[in-house]
């Protein structure tokens, strides 16, 4: 009777009995954070070293080695790596990230800028990946035998298996260049489970005339670009969301239909099948919601990591967010935006592992009680 | 199905092509990296400021002077060390002040401050005065005879509005400090800035006050520029019509381009020449598997791995024809280039592996060759052709390819022994290659002289160009320096790199060989 969300933490069902366990609890939380934190700039800032010398594309081929020198000692990259460390640490703190060497432009500034990007595009995928995932689950969970349940399986290996980069210039060229396209398809009938005809359909220009690139036009809301307001700000983001939200689908679609099966083995649902519930009931009403909990429970989680992998789909679309920044920021050693980047990065993650252990505590209960009541 | 999907994809495919003709969408890989047109000095940032601010010289598309903010120039008489420019009247700043002589002396100020990546253009200048509110004098320390040349991406900043703004000082990014004229404009160009988002979107239109008004087609009314890092994306949004015009076109792309209807692609050769650099000043190196000597210190091992290097084949194979073989590492427009220099590079394996022979490398050595990977067109790959051709005469190529962020620095800090560089020549004249390539490495000239050649009487020959000014004399001295930098195979040359900019049939323009389009040129039907 015991599903994956109470296993998850099972430890701490003994160390929490009251509110000065949960407040001891959560300032440890934040003490290991604060320590993630520090370790992650200090791995960063020993890495900065290798990414490359920002001083040639700050100057220009003309330099002189005398402003070479000028400019590498007022930036302070002579100094170890540690001394540089410091440097951020201590203005960091009073929330100054200093300026971008590329665009001569605050940091933070900066970032404020771009994250609604991000954001925005990384919510639409999570969307995408949870709906398709779940329905395309619950799909071939029902029909686990089916031609078309093997196909959706087959297919969804290749959503795992290609690289991302690979996925969006195909979608390109398929829904904005547009090509030319024989496709014999096989009309199959979902009902009979069974090939009823192949057709030929000659697809003159694939091109649905969706963006290539770009976040198309932007509505600033106090602060807060948003692209949902207008239509080729909702047309942008269909390329860039599928591109970025297909693995996270093939991942949900999976666990529902593991989940799905499992569940359907469940003498519960065989007693309801035998008393004649019908079975749309069955399937969605009851196995459904049994299943859902862990797959919440996973989406939380890669969230952070949506955020955190739009890199590749940003540099594809053009996608202007904190991703495509971050890797201008690399290939320009802007040593600046990449520490600044990364500490949101791991703030981020960090931030999110913290409100579900927190959540765990808070719900871990509740979750007993209804589980015992439902079972 | 069948009709449904055609009649969908056909009123999509329509609606995709439509595009106002004023209007030019312009991608190209990167953004300007700033507004402030003394800040940088560098390709994307000063072609977004020739759309804005104006100099007083420009080139044209076919990389001639043509008169902009001065209309003439000319060496006062009988005195060398000056030149007069008569400044255009009637030209006002997009905030509608005057361009006067007072702006010129404030501009070149700024661009020679600290923190100005414009200054070393300028060294020789010492003053610059004004005789009246349209004539302007510049004192050099000496006779400059090319100095115009220096002049042609030095834009010109309105006085009052900088120094209102406070933004009389070049933004010292070390110092902190943010500038209003790094994300402000005030020109006397042909466009005129109306929005902008860095590394998102730049939106120009036509400046109704334009001085050049009845000179210019000025057919493009509004200017949209949206930088296109991948490559594959940029060429994608021309083909499906969302832009009208790119720069930077792929090789690989090419063909799919041009054959595409509606879209031409147009090629032109660039200011841009790619050769290797090879250390041969040390007695002993570091990165080969010699002990106690120098390869490289051997003209005839330098010479041998010239003819070694199959040209036409990286032309054919790897450069899928855009490039042009070279045998001289000046770029064809430049003053000194020469066609017999240029074309003296020949392929001869065995004459090849008879010359190591004779300079006792018969049976070769090892090598580690420092390549960039995302600096010059299909740079990786020419240094991968170029390790199986010197494996031919039994130079065994370690190829270590990286970021040029990582690969130029090795230049810097003599920590390569054999690497790839590429040069441009703004000033369209040989001087330039001699003071960062030939010299010998010192506080002034030489920096990017990364093979360690030191000749004090080649460096006094280059030292004399500067302020020679009977140019048939120049030019007897800058063809004896190249005859040295031939010999000697002081560099390794492969190319000239080919421009190809992508557009649909309704943009007319040439392809300029600084990669810098300037829009008042273009025509548009």
């Amino acid at each position: 009777m015991i599903g994956p969300p109470l296993s998850l933490k099972p430890h701490m069902d003994a160390a929490f009995g009251g509110t000065t366990d949960m407040f001891g609890y959560i300032m440890r939380r934040v003490a290991q954070s604060a320590l993630v934190l520090l370790v992650v700039g200090f791995v960063a800032f020993a890495m900065f070293r290798f990414v490359g010398d920002p001083i040639d594309n700050m100057l220009g081929q003309e330099r002189t080695l005398e402003d070479i020198e000028r400019l590498r000692a007022q930036l302070g990259l002579d100094d170890s790596f540690l001394v540089q460390y410091y440097r951020f640490l201590e203005q960091a703190v009073q929330g100054n990230f200093g300026l971008s060497y590329r665009q001569g432009r605050e940091v933070s500034e900066i970032l404020l800028e771009r994250l609604p990007a991000t954001l925005e595009l990384a919510f639409v995928s999570g969307l995408l990946a949870l709906f398709g995932g779940i329905v395309l689950g619950i799909f071939t969970a029902i029909r686990k035998r089916g031609v078309s349940s093997s196909i959706i399986m087959s297919v969804s290996l290749i959503g795992v298996s290609l690289p991302t980069f690979l996925i969006g210039v195909l979608l390109i060229y398929l829904f904005s260049v547009g090509v030319d396209l024989p496709f014999a398809i096989p009309m199959l009938w979902f009902e009979t489970e069974a090939w009823s005809s192949f057709g030929l359909v000659w697809i003159e220009n694939t091109s649905l005339g969706l963006p290539s690139f770009g976040r198309g036009d932007v509505v600033e809301i106090g602060g807060w670009t948003t692209g949902f307001l207008t239509e080729s700000g909702l047309k942008a983001l269909i390329l860039p969301a599928i591109t970025l939200g297909l693995y996270q689908m093939t991942l949900i679609m999976r666990l529902v239909r593991t989940e799905m099966l499992e569940v359907l083995r469940m003498d519960y649902i065989r007693f309801a099948r035998a008393r004649g519930i019908r079975s749309r009931v069955i399937n969605f009403r009851h196995a459904l919601k049994n299943t859902l909990v862990p797959v919440i429970t996973i989406t939380g989680l890669q969230l952070g990591s949506i955020i955190a992998f739009a890199i590749i789909t940003e540099t594809v679309f053009q996608w202007p967010g904190v991703g495509l920044l971050f890797i201008n920021a690399i290939q320009f050693v802007d040593i600046p935006v990449m520490a600044a980047y990364l500490m949101m990065i791991s703030v981020m993650f960090v931030g999110i592992n913290l409100i579900v252990d927190m959540l765990y505590f808070a719900i871990d209960p509740r979750l007993r009680v209804d589980r015992g009541g439902s079972n | 199905m069948k009709t449904k999907l055609i009649l969908a994809a056909t009123l999509l495919a329509t609606t995709a092509v439509a595009a106002s003709a004023e209007t030019l969408r312009w991608a190209r890989a990167g953004d300007s990296l700033t507004l402030d047109p003394h800040a940088q000095n560098e390709g994307p940032t000063h072609t977004l400021a020739h759309q804005i601010y104006e100099p007083l010289i420009i080139r044209d598309h076919s990389g001639a002077f043509q008169a902009a903010l001065a209309t003439d120039w000319a060496p006062k008489e009988g005195d060398p060390n000056v030149w007069v420019l008569n400044l255009r009247q009637g030209v006002t700043y997009h905030d509608g002040s005057a361009f006067t002589a007072e702006d010129v002396i404030f501009s070149i100020e700024r661009a020679k401050s600290e923190n100005s990546a414009m200054k070393e253009l300028l060294t020789s200048i010492t003053e610059v005065r004004a005789v009246d509110d349209h004539t302007v004098e510049f004192v050099t320390d000496g006779p400059n005879p090319i100095l115009p040349a220096n002049l042609t991406n030095l834009f010109m900043m309105d006085k009052t509005w900088t120094e209102a703004n406070a933004a009389e000082a070049v933004q010292d990014i070390a110092g902190g400090e943010t500038t209003f004229a790094s994300s402000n404009t005030n020109g006397t160009g042909a466009y005129v800035l109306v929005s902008r988002e860095p590394d998102v979107k730049t939106v120009l239109s036509a400046n109704e006050n334009y001085w050049g008004k009845d000179e210019f087609p000025l057919a493009v009314s509004e200017i949209v520029y949206t930088p296109i890092q991948n490559a594959a994306t940029r060429v994608a949004a021309l083909l499906s019509g969302e832009v009208d015009f790119i720069q930077d076109v792929p090789v690989q792309d090419l063909t799919r381009v041009g054959e595409t209807d509606g879209l031409v692609v147009k090629t032109a050769p660039q200011n841009r020449v790619i050769f290797f650099g090879m250390n041969q000043g040390p007695d002993d190196i570091a990165n080969d598997n010699v002990d106690g000597a120098n390869p490289l210190g051997d003209v005839r091992v330098r010479k041998a791995m010239s003819m070694a290097i199959n040209r036409d084949a990286i032309q054919k194979v790897v450069m899928r024809e855009q490039s042009a073989p070279a045998g001289m590492i000046a770029p064809p427009f430049v003053n000194g280039w020469n066609q017999a220099m240029d074309s003296s590079s020949s392929t001869d394996v065995d004459a090849a592996k008879a010359l190591m022979a004779d300079a006792g490398y018969g049976e070769g050595f090892s090598i580690q060759l420092d390549c960039p990977n995302d600096r010059y067109v299909n740079d990786e790959a020419i240094c991968q052709a170029a390790v199986g051709m010197l494996a031919q005469i039994g130079v065994t190529v370690n190829l270590n390819a990286q970021p040029k962020a990582q690969h130029f620095p090795l230049i810097q800090n003599k920590e390569t022994d054999f690497y790839m560089l590429g040069w441009g020549v703004p000033t369209y004249d040989s001087e330039y290659i001699f003071n960062f390539l030939v010299h010998t490495r010192g506080e002034e000239r030489g920096s990017w002289n990364g093979t360690g050649f030191s000749d004090e009487a080649t460096d006094a020959k280059i030292q004399t160009l500067a302020s020679e000014t009977d140019l048939d004399a120049r030019n007897a001295t800058i063809n004896d320096i190249w005859t040295v930098v031939q010999d000697e195979q002081l560099y390794i040359p492969i190319h000239h790199q080919v421009l190809n900019w992508g557009m649909t049939t309704a943009v007319g323009t040439e392809v300029s060989p600084e990669d810098d389009p300037k829009f008042k040129f273009f025509t548009m039907n």
